[in-house]
């Protein structure tokens, strides 16, 4: 795709054989780095992406013109402190910021891949961005950071590549989907595949967009984001531009047009395929499959030092299941550390500015960083 | 850093696995990483000592001793160290328990209310003893379940539970804090 044409990708040769049974290779995988990587190679991070985040994780994103999703953190100086360490970001597989996803054009028929696109999961997205590791011939990662959906490819990486990462940061996520959060990534692709424009997933080819679909299957997730407090806090029962309620269904409350707004920005940046695989890899992923429901096996090789957050209001990764995977590293003796932030900012909170949280981040960087110089 | 603090580190072998039950804001962790080992890590309740042990680039999670200790596996530390926190759990006999199935051996420091001062103040003044270990009212005090050194020895004795003292007599008068190496 030709907006796409001046980022940073590397084209995987490889074959990658996916979970479901299909194998890609020659595909695409589009990334961003930040900083400077050293002469010895050793202070390199990996950034995961959540759902609907990508490469750019700092600075001006040059596609959407906006912010990078993780400018509070990453940056010269920042929690991640880019003047020291070797960033990198890849979009994921699946994903649209160019990397292979449903919106690319299948050679053999022409034809944007649409729903024919294959499934992928959070494994496939990690064994992809491996090929990164190999392509700055960088042998073990300082670190590898994600929260959200970030934070599941952070475990899935260090349970594939053991010994391929000094410290891991995973953060406000789940070792194994819940119910609640299947239910709700549901909802969304619900949302979506009602949206007469989404024609079964090849809307592209009659140049439609289910923007409507896209947009409610936003707004219910934004609001798993966010937590009951934060949301009274800022909309309480406060009206939008009016002194009284209307009796219509215009949004008459602060909060709906809040909503109808991160919808319609959504729609501009992300595409509604790449939301449904993305969502289906996040239902799909449970680390402790593998292992026969016991999540510490899936670190039994691992010499990786973990270091686990949470937030107190984070009721869609909540505390007891980040815990969850404390309890499975301690009961293998490994090495972790855990804190669960106060914040009423909900799931949101590892994205804003949280002072406890980024202070955590940069500290637990600064101390395992000198341990090695 | 409290006297108490160096007594217990000096108890730690070099280059042993620690873990600190109640590690506090990480004073005593960050004294044991620097001049003891550096294989320590710590459990802590409070979300602002958590903070300052993080701040101290110290391996802390956050958690309950009371419920948290359970997912360790047996003799999985060669130390693991509970200061003075033992009589303010709900279930001490369970902690006890729990540190010398993780620990292969346990440190643990007790205020002592056998202490001269303490009987002296309750017999003088007929009030709860408040003194610099024991500093709280009898209405505010964390502490559930005070015991004496030698209530703290009997205990152990009944138990089968090897316990280095010395001196019980004098300690359990003189002694304000008891600090002990348990072992099964």
């Amino acid at each position: 795709m030709s907006k796409f044409k001046d980022i940073k990708k590397i084209i995987v040769e490889k074959p990658l054989k996916l979970d479901c049974g299909q194998t890609i290779n020659n595909f695409p995988l589009a990334y961003e780095t930040y900083g400077k990587l050293n002469g010895n190679r050793s202070n390199a991070i990996l950034i995961f992406h959540a759902l609907t985040g990508d490469q750019f994780a700092s600075g001006i994103n040059p596609i959407t013109k906006k912010d990078g999703w993780w400018n509070y953190a990453l940056g010269p100086g920042k929690a991640i402190d880019t003047s020291k360490y070797f960033v990198i970001a890849a979009n994921v597989i699946g994903g649209c910021m160019g990397s292979f996803g449903p919106s690319d054009i299948n050679p053999e028929t022409k034809k944007p891949y649409g729903t024919n696109f294959p499934v992928i999961t959070i494994n496939d997205m990690v064994n992809a961005q491996y090929n990164l590791l190999e392509y700055f011939k960088i042998e073990k990662l300082f670190s590898v950071i994600g929260g959200s959906m970030g934070g599941m490819q952070v475990l899935q990486f260090v349970s594939n590549f053991p010994n391929k990462a000094l410290t891991a940061i995973p953060i406000a996520c789940t070792a194994s989907h819940s119910a609640q959060n299947i239910a709700l990534n549901e909802l969304g692709r619900q949302s979506i595949m009602a949206d007469r424009n989404w024609q079964d997933g090849f809307y592209e080819e009659q140049n439609k967009q289910p923007d409507k679909g896209l947009a409610v299957a936003r707004m219910a997730a934004h609001i798993t984001y966010l937590s009951k407090a934060g949301l009274q806090e800022k909309f309480g029962r406060k009206l939008q531009e009016r002194d009284d309620l209307k009796f219509s269904f215009d949004a008459d409350f602060q909060i709906e047009s809040y909503l109808r707004y991160q919808g319609s920005v959504f729609v501009d940046r992300f595409d509604a395929n790449s939301y449904l695989y993305i969502t289906r890899a996040m239902d799909y992923f449970d680390l402790t499959k593998k292992f026969g429901g016991n999540l510490s096996k899936a670190f039994e090789k691992s010499d990786t030092k973990f270091f686990i957050i949470s937030f107190t209001s984070d009721w869609l990764y909540p505390t007891s299941e980040n815990r969850d995977i404390v309890i499975a590293l301690n009961a293998m003796g490994k090495n972790v550390g855990f804190v669960e932030i106060s914040s009423d900012k909900g799931h949101d909170s590892f994205l804003l500015d949280v002072p406890d949280f980024l202070n955590s981040v940069k500290y637990f960087l600064n101390t395992s960083y000198k341990q090695i110089k | 850093m409290k006297k108490e603090f160096y007594n217990i580190a000096k108890l730690v072998t070099q280059n042993s696995k620690v873990l600190d039950v109640g590690c506090g804001n990480g004073e005593l962790m960050k004294y044991i990483t620097e001049n003891i080992s550096k294989d320590i890590r710590g459990i802590e309740l409070s979300k602002s000592n958590v903070q300052k042990c993080i701040e101290k680039g110290l391996t802390v999670i956050e958690g309950n001793a009371e419920k948290d200790l359970r997912q360790f596996p047996d003799s999985s530390f060669d130390f693991v160290i509970l200061s003075q926190t033992l009589q303010a759990f709900l279930d001490p006999e369970n902690v006890l328990n729990e540190l010398l199935r993780i620990g292969k051996k346990a440190i643990v420091s007790i205020p002592n209310f056998g202490h001269w001062k303490v009987r002296l103040h309750l017999l003088l003044k007929g009030t709860m003893p408040v003194t610099k270990n024991l500093p709280n009212e009898w209405y505010n005090t964390p502490n559930l379940h005070m015991c004496t050194i030698k209530d703290f020895e009997n205990y152990c004795k009944e138990r089968d539970i090897k316990i280095n003292l010395k001196n019980l007599k004098f300690q359990n008068f003189f002694s304000e804090l008891g600090i002990f190496i348990l072992e099964k």
